[in-house]
């Protein structure tokens, strides 16, 4: 079970680098937090022609938020506002345990492998966050 | 000396239970409590105070009862002097509504400490802002115990109310309630202390420490939740305005004007918690049998065995835990570097190990201490030796698990 969690692609994204800045010319920019255990992530985006160019976040939090924030970043760069919308709701689909099909969750790319904090309910707020700040952040864009 | 198996006793703990180590939070219930409150509610369940058969007489009695065994563990004069509410929360909200409304104005201080819980810090910031009265705090010793030199430039003619925990929730380190509150009545203010997390662990005599008004819960100390004491200073609660209004907490009623029952039902408006305040009285009973003597003894051994444990591993760092008086309740806070606190209670949990991970209701201490989170174990009397050896296995996991070794 915890080895299914805590596996070392999480590891590696949790402590990743590289998308923990902040960006030069941000277009959006959105602060998520959950008040119950401290997750507090900020994400910008830059935005043009409907497009993500790039995306960033900057904050702290447990291995799975952090993880979950960096895989969402990867998977959004270059995707249209539209795409990158039904995949962050995609993305919680699954951890709330409402889609399963793993041929449909593969569009989720490495976020897939999150898949089993469907069963850790303590734990499903950590890992959607960053997709719930990106929701709020898009339905402005 | 052998320590008792007092597992037997808590229904919960039959089978295979988990090192259960969030006692802070909230304590397992004896049998003796759930068959107090099964009891009432299966024996003689009625609205107090109101009818005149016999349920209701017996359940009136039931309640008062109660108030009158709390009296009794605190050492308050009067009964009328015990006011129950739903929690400690509640209670420190009716001293800062009532007292503190009617007796702040603008330039009066209000004067807590950095490690309050948010319980005894967010009322007294509401009723900063409605009276105009300056919210001020204590910091903290290197060691985490009050420092005296802020207590004494901190309290001052200005501080009309001193809110203080005697045991803080995070740090498990005692106040001395007793000193503060002499210094407090020296400079004319009152002293309002959160026993949440002492009246469970140690003995609390509110003449000896002359406290004006004390608030616990119920279910810190092996009672049912959803019921909680306020105790204040008759003099004092005689002069306050009501809290709650409504049935039962009046004496007249007419179109316009109410005028309001004694003490303490004054404060208690609408139907009361009858089978709460029957699991109380039987937890007071059943804490009473153990003593305090013997509480302490196993919490202090524990406490020693986990600091004592945790220390050896190099990257620990624990909080609190360094203090040279002893003072110091069954609470051990600790981080695991590289780790953030909320992986380690799931990985914890995984192992069977209960602890809690977060602010811990105390953000303003968090950020003191420079942590976002922190994990805690927290002892009662019933934890064991083979809980600590299950936390700091279940500790020494961590990094691994976390591919972070
Ligand atoms: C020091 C302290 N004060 C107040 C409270 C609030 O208790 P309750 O939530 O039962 O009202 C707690 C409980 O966590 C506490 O530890």
């Amino acid at each position: 079970m915890l080895e299914e969690i805590y596996t070392e692609l999480l590891a590696e994204h949790s402590q990743s680098a590289e998308n923990r800045r902040a960006l030069e010319n941000p277009t959006l920019k959105e602060h998520g937090h959950n008040p119950t255990c401290g997750d507090d992530i900020t994400l910008e985006l830059e935005i043009s022609g409907g497009v993500i160019k790039d995306a960033a976040f900057t904050g702290g939090g447990c291995a799975i938020s952090q993880a979950s924030t960096d895989m969402m970043i990867e998977l959004m760069r270059g995707k249209s506002v539209d795409e990158a919308k039904k995949l962050a709701e995609l993305f919680i689909a699954m951890i709330k345990g409402e889609v399963t099909d793993d041929a449909e969750l593969e569009q989720l790319d490495e976020a897939i492998s999150l898949k089993n904090i469907s069963n850790m309910p303590a734990r499903v707020k950590c890992a959607t966050l960053a997709w719930h700040t990106l929701d709020t952040a898009l339905a402005k864009a | 000396m052998a320590d008792r198996n007092f597992l037997r006793d808590f229904p919960i703990f039959h089978g295979n239970p988990p090192a259960y180590l969030d006692n802070s939070a909230t304590t397992q219930k004896p049998d003796a409590v759930v068959r107090a409150i099964c009891g009432y509610y299966g024996g003689c369940n009625a609205n107090p105070h109101r009818g005149v058969y016999d349920w209701s007489v017996k359940a009136t009695k039931i309640y008062e009862t109660a108030r009158a065994s709390v009296q009794k563990f605190i050492n308050a004069k009067s009964p009328a002097e015990i006011i129950f509410t739903k929690n400690a929360t509640e209670s420190l909200n009716l001293v800062a509504y009532s007292y503190g409304l009617a007796n702040l104005k603008a330039d009066d201080e209000i004067l807590i400490t950095i490690s309050e819980h948010h319980s005894n810090l967010v009322p007294w910031q509401m009723v900063a802002k409605k009276t105009g009265a300056t919210l001020n705090y204590i910091y903290l010793a290197r060691d985490g115990n009050l420092s005296d030199a802020e207590i004494s430039a901190k309290l001052t003619r200005r501080t009309k109310i001193l809110a203080v925990t005697q045991v803080s929730n995070v740090l498990g380190l005692i106040n001395d309630v007793k000193t503060l509150a002499a210094k407090a009545h020296e400079v004319g203010a009152v002293i309002v202390v959160d026993g949440a997390q002492s009246v469970p662990h140690i003995p609390v005599d509110v003449q000896d420490l002359d406290a004006d008004f004390l608030a616990f819960s119920g279910h810190k100390m092996l009672g049912p939740m959803g019921i909680g004491v306020l105790y204040g200073k008759k003099n004092l609660l005689e002069e306050m305005p009501p809290f709650l209004s409504g049935g039962d907490m009046i004496e007249y009623v007419e179109e316009q004007d109410t005028t309001f029952a004694e003490l303490p039902n004054k404060f208690e408006a609408g139907t009361q918690n009858v089978g709460g305040a029957a699991g109380l009285s039987a937890a007071i009973d059943y804490i009473q049998k153990i003593g305090f003597d013997e509480i302490a003894r196993v919490e202090k051994n524990l406490t020693a065995l986990a600091i004592g444990a945790l220390k050896k591993l190099p990257y620990v760092e624990l909080y609190g835990c360094d203090s040279e008086r002893g003072n110091k309740i069954g609470i051990v806070t600790f981080n695991i570097r590289g780790a953030h606190p909320h992986d380690v209670a799931t990985i914890l949990d995984a192992e069977g190990v209960a602890i809690r991970a977060g602010h811990h209701c105390a953000q303003p201490l968090m950020k003191y201490i420079g942590q976002n989170a922190t994990c805690r174990a927290s002892f009662y009397f019933y934890n064991t030796i083979e809980d600590v050896g299950r936390l700091v296995d279940a500790v020494a996991k961590v990094r691994k698990v976390m591919h972070l070794d």
